[in-house]
């Protein structure tokens, strides 16, 4: 594709790629849950909530806080969690997001890569209490080295995102 | 810094009430997910059609891709067993050489058993399966230990079925769908499962510990009875799993608490049987013995 869109058909192209990308990866990274392998211990980072907190934090004017409920509730059927699990956690997520956006004049890389911490925290710890009440009682330790190694891997999954937004926004 | 004094997006009055509407529904739509989770606290097994559809839907991509996985997951294996091939091959062959005496023993006692069920009068009930079927895929990233199996309704399995594999107990179906099944796995906190040691026959209850081993905790307080290597084996009470399934081996042994690891490991087991659920008392006819008893209850 040139430039310059040449028909009002590129220009759809263009609009529709500028607009969905950013959701149709976060589904695909809910969809890396089905991936055909038995884990015996919750060590695996969740992409899902990783791809959707890099779009967010990196491009905060592209959605708004209630599309993460039609994404949350596909995460939650496709990965088998109680329904509304992932729909109020990442919902939550970008209301606090929208508040520390407001309180917070700049931003740069490492404390983006701090509130991506705090908020996987903050969605570990909420999934671990909704597993408490639903009869699965399990100390909080077990989860400390899924929680460092999706720490460790929010930069590259945000290195990953950035390279999409380029494509995204390329003409 | 202080917060800007107004959230206005502009003078548009659209884009205004745009944005007060989205933050609206994203606070009723927390709400409605918070009641959503309510309801799946309370009652586990709602929203099964709406779960089991999912299920249905994903099962086949991780069934595809399992045979892959394994394959990857083998290579690892047999690189490890070259290495260490030496140590290995001494290490069977003393193995071999005590389950061979074991194995003697263990005729020994079948003929023992068989001749005391004679004298009972018992005989063992076979166990049919429900259905023979795949395991095909795991929660990972969750707290939640569940694995996929790809038979649902339609095979004939049931919410509470067990299941096993050749090497020991693999958990409880949970949900299922027309064509796939959601199973809770021995090793998910949830999962409490009635046990006795094969050793002497202390009962004991196997509690999920979610990071792929059980807990151990037995019935009388004070002396732990656990030794490294004792092995457990389902012991029928309470229904729901059926006796002498082999469910773990005790591997550390501190003070009072006793972990052990699951002894079918869902991520290697190939095929898995789910079973119809135990049920002692309703299944096992009224033995002449009830029935005298009921008898001279009445009289």
């Amino acid at each position: 594709m040139s430039r310059i869109a040449g028909s009002s058909r590129d220009v759809a192209l263009l609009g529709f790629r500028r607009q969905w990308l950013p959701i149709l990866t976060t589904l695909a990274a809910s969809l890396l849950a089905l991936f055909p392998y038995v884990a015996s211990r919750p060590i695996v980072p969740d992409f899902a909530y990783l791809v959707l907190l890099a779009w967010r934090l990196l491009r905060p004017e592209m959605w708004q806080a209630h599309i993460a409920l039609p994404l949350g509730l596909f995460n939650d059927l496709v990965a088998g969690l109680p329904v509304g699990q992932s729909m109020a956690l990442w919902t939550l997520t970008f209301l606090i997001l929208d508040i520390v956006d407001s309180r917070v004049g700049w931003r740069d890389y490492w404390l983006d890569w701090l509130f991506a911490a705090a908020a996987i925290l903050f969605y570990t710890a909420g999934g671990w209490y909704v597993a408490r009440e639903m009869g699965s009682v399990v100390p909080f330790e077990v989860l400390l080295p899924q929680l460092a190694l999706s720490v460790f891997a929010y930069p590259l999954v945000a290195r990953l995102v950035v390279a999409l937004d380029r494509w995204r926004l390329a003409r | 810094m202080a917060p800007p004094s107004t959230r206005r997006p502009g003078f548009s009055r659209r884009a205004q009430y745009g944005l007060f509407l989205g933050y609206v529904m994203a606070v009723g739509g927390v709400l409605f997910a918070g009641l959503l989770l309510v309801i799946a606290v309370i009652d586990p097994s709602g929203f099964n059609a709406l779960k089991g559809l999912a299920l249905d839907v994903t099962s086949p991509v991780s069934s595809a891709g399992r045979g892959v996985s394994r394959f990857f997951g083998g290579i690892g294996d047999s690189v490890g067993n070259y290495v260490q091939a030496g140590n290995q091959n001494a290490e069977l062959k003393r193995r071999l050489q005590e389950s061979r005496r074991r194995l003697i023993e263990a005729q020994a006692t079948e003929l023992e058993n068989k001749r005391l069920k004679a004298l009972l009068g018992l005989t063992r009930e076979t166990e049919n399966p429900v259905a023979v079927t795949r395991i095909v895929g795991s929660s990972f990233a969750s707290v939640r230990r569940l694995a996929t199996l790809s038979a649902g309704a339609s095979a004939g399995v049931q919410p509470g079925q067990p299941v096993r594999s050749a090497d020991g107990l693999v958990g409880r179906v949970i949900e299922t769908g027309r064509w796939a099944s959601r199973v809770l796995l021995v090793a998910d906190s949830a999962s409490n499962v009635p046990v006795r040691l094969v050793r002497d026959g202390t009962p004991a209850i196997a509690t999920g510990h979610g990071d792929g081993t059980v807990d151990l905790k037995t019935l009388e307080v004070g002396k732990n009875p656990f030794r490294r290597g004792d092995v457990l084996v389902t012991s029928g009470v309470g229904g729901v799993y059926p006796p002498d399934i082999p469910v773990a081996v005790v591997v550390s042994v501190q003070g009072d608490r006793t972990v052990a690891k699951p002894l079918a490991d869902p991520s290697n087991v190939e095929y898995a049987v789910v079973l119809p659920v135990y049920q002692a008392l309703a299944d096992t006819p009224l033995s002449e013995a009830t029935e005298s008893a009921l008898r001279g209850a009445s009289q």
